[in-house]
């Protein structure tokens, strides 16, 4: 090997300094979750919406782990909440009420359809994905329907008995231990999916989600880390459904309609792809709007929410989120921002 | 000795086309060698067969003695043989650092690592250093790649290449589309590599040919025309005729 005459510019620890960043917490991220953390003392009136928030805002985590990160479109990620939700709720029915067990069991069973289902959507294009991942879900809906005995079928699925969290929390009518339960549960998943997308693995899947060519030619298992990722994805949104199932101790066919998969990719448009906490902050403003929205004349909901797709599809989010960070700075000094800039890439709703 | 790189009998067919001909073709060990051939004379074929875009009709594939043939592109990226691409393909929205460091990881078996901080590994950031050095990427690391100068971006797509630790890098014509002023430092970076890493240029320009090969060979219609050193080559009134001849207008 020969010397290097070239002047660097860029030390070594300087370099390594500035990898690490990407993966530092930072002080938006600590607040944000002081905030969600505060809202368990100060909200006491609101904790059965605010459950139903931190269950879209893991469901839409999971949907941003293949969209944003691996650039998998999905309009079928309700096949996974759904086989969570009814897993959890025939598990608690049959086997046991504990929480954190049936929560594992809803997991596992979603990520094992997951991988089975993730080796159709490693070929084609991204309308060849949304038509398979639509599909599976509309199977998986079929199948929940007929298969009644089980399921409950149109009548959905009753007598969930649940038992005490970790066997001292009760379960009370007011939702506070529902959406503690959901909202530690979301923060442990939280942390290890940001571990995730900031590891040389969630790297790579940004790699493929770019240019796959390039990343085969790095010497990248494409199919592998794409069929990784989709497991995992699925064993997320699988705890999301398993969280839905127990906190309110029913299950629906509602749980594997297509508006499930369509309204979780309209939160994750609202807040952000490719940016964990995009899935949260549009979990939050699609359930508050949601709510102050239907309960002022119910059908202008969808007239709302379909006019304010339009307008982030168009106006071009990362265009209003940059306005909106460029005033926040201005307001809080350069560091209060947002946590990071969203890698997100251009010309993807 | 064995050949960095042996192709026996290598044929592909489209249909009744055929665009690479029972090409036997030796790349020796730390060899400085090109490809060069008129335009429509399979060059690009050859390549994808020899990265494993595309399998052979028949004929096989060998890389320092072991056979390839079937292997799959990024097996064999990790067994040692690497390309750059003629048009650009890089991760536009990440930086060199990102890109370097993700191949670097990749080759020491850490892409499947999940739960580390990508960079926390010293022996990686290391290993980066050192490869935007030798490349003069080395003030550019924190740039987003889109953002570079298209000659740093052709030098990036040869140091990502570089990257995987190469033993047989084919270069897919590294200086196409580089403006004049960026052209010296692109090439006196190739012509830097170290000499462990045998390098196979497919090229057009005739200049970077003759400053960097020293065997050539000549591909026509798919088959391998003659195969010899700059000056034989350059000599050979046949190979005037096919290919220098067409290249002098150009």
């Amino acid at each position: 090997m020969q010397d290097k005459p070239f002047m660097s510019s860029l030390t070594t620890d300087e370099v390594a300094t500035s990898l690490r960043r990407k993966g530092r917490w930072g002080l938006g991220e600590v607040l944000f979750w002081l905030a969600a953390a505060a809202t368990l003392f100060f909200l006491p009136e609101r904790h059965l919406i605010l459950n139903e928030i931190a269950i879209i805002g893991l469901f839409a985590v999971s949907l941003d782990l293949i969209l944003g990160y691996a650039g998998i479109v999905s309009l079928g990620h309700a096949a996974f909440f759904g086989v969570g939700a009814y897993v959890a709720g025939i598990f608690a029915k049959e086997m046991t009420g504990d929480p954190l067990t049936g929560l594992a069991v809803a997991g596992v069973a979603a990520a094992l359809l997951g991988f089975a289902t993730s080796f159709l959507v490693l070929r084609g294009a991204d309308l060849t994905r949304l038509m398979v991942t639509l599909g599976v879900a509309l199977v998986a809906g079929e199948i929940a329907n007929q298969a009644s005995w089980l399921t409950g079928g149109a009548d959905g699925l009753q007598g969930i008995m649940m038992g005490p969290l970790l066997g001292m929390f009760e379960f009370d009518i007011f939702g506070t231990t529902a959406y503690a339960y959901s909202l530690v549960v979301l923060f442990v998943l939280f942390v290890v999916a940001r571990r995730i997308v900031h590891s040389p693995f969630g790297l790579s899947l940004r790699s493929i989600r770019d240019n796959s060519l390039r990343a085969r030619a790095v010497g990248i298992p494409v199919n592998r880390r794409l069929v990784a990722i989709y497991t995992i994805s699925a064993a997320y949104a699988g705890i999301a459904g398993g969280l839905l199932a127990q906190t309110t101790q029913f299950v629906s066919l509602d749980v594997l309609a297509f508006h499930r998969s369509a309204d979780v990719l309209l939160v994750l448009v609202i807040g952000g792809v490719g940016y964990l906490y995009g899935g949260l902050i549009g979990a939050v403003i699609f359930k508050v709007l949601q709510d102050i929205l239907s309960s002022m004349t119910p059908q202008y909901w969808q007239f709302w929410i379909g006019l304010i797709l339009v307008v982030l599809v168009l106006a071009g989010r990362e265009r209003l989120t940059e306005r909106a960070r460029f005033l926040a700075g201005r307001l809080f000094g350069r560091s209060a921002g947002a946590p990071r800039t969203a890698p997100a890439r251009e010309g993807r709703p | 000795m064995t050949p960095a790189l042996e192709t026996i009998g290598l044929q592909k067919r489209f249909g009744g086309l055929t665009a690479t001909d029972n090409v036997s073709f030796r790349l020796e060990k730390g060899a400085r060698h090109a490809l060069i051939g008129p335009n429509g004379a399979g060059k690009t074929t050859f390549i994808n067969l020899l990265t494993g875009v595309i399998p052979p009709t028949s004929g096989r594939i060998l890389l320092e003695g072991a056979d390839i043939t079937r292997l799959c592109p990024e097996l064999r990226v990790q067994r040692g043989l690497a390309r750059t691409f003629q048009i650009n393909q890089l991760f536009p929205a990440m930086t060199p650092l990102e890109t370097l460091g993700l191949a670097v990881s990749e080759r020491k078996g850490s892409g499947r690592d999940w739960w580390r901080v990508f960079g926390s590994d010293r022996e990686i950031v290391d290993e980066v250093v050192g490869i935007a050095q030798r490349f003069r990427l080395a003030d550019v690391l924190d740039e987003r790649t889109s953002n570079l100068p298209y000659g740093k971006q052709r030098l990036l797509e040869i140091a990502v290449a570089f990257a995987c630790e190469p033993r047989v890098l084919l270069l897919d014509e590294p200086a196409a589309g580089v403006p004049e002023a960026e052209r010296h430092e692109l090439l006196a970076t190739v012509a830097a590599l170290p000499r462990d890493v045998s390098v196979l240029l497919i090229e057009h320009d005739m200049d970077l040919v003759f400053s960097f090969a020293e065997r050539i060979s000549v591909l026509v219609n798919g088959g391998l025309f003659t195969e010899g050193t700059v000056d034989e080559i350059a000599a050979d009134p046949r190979v005037r005729a096919v290919y220098l001849g067409e290249s002098v207008d150009e």
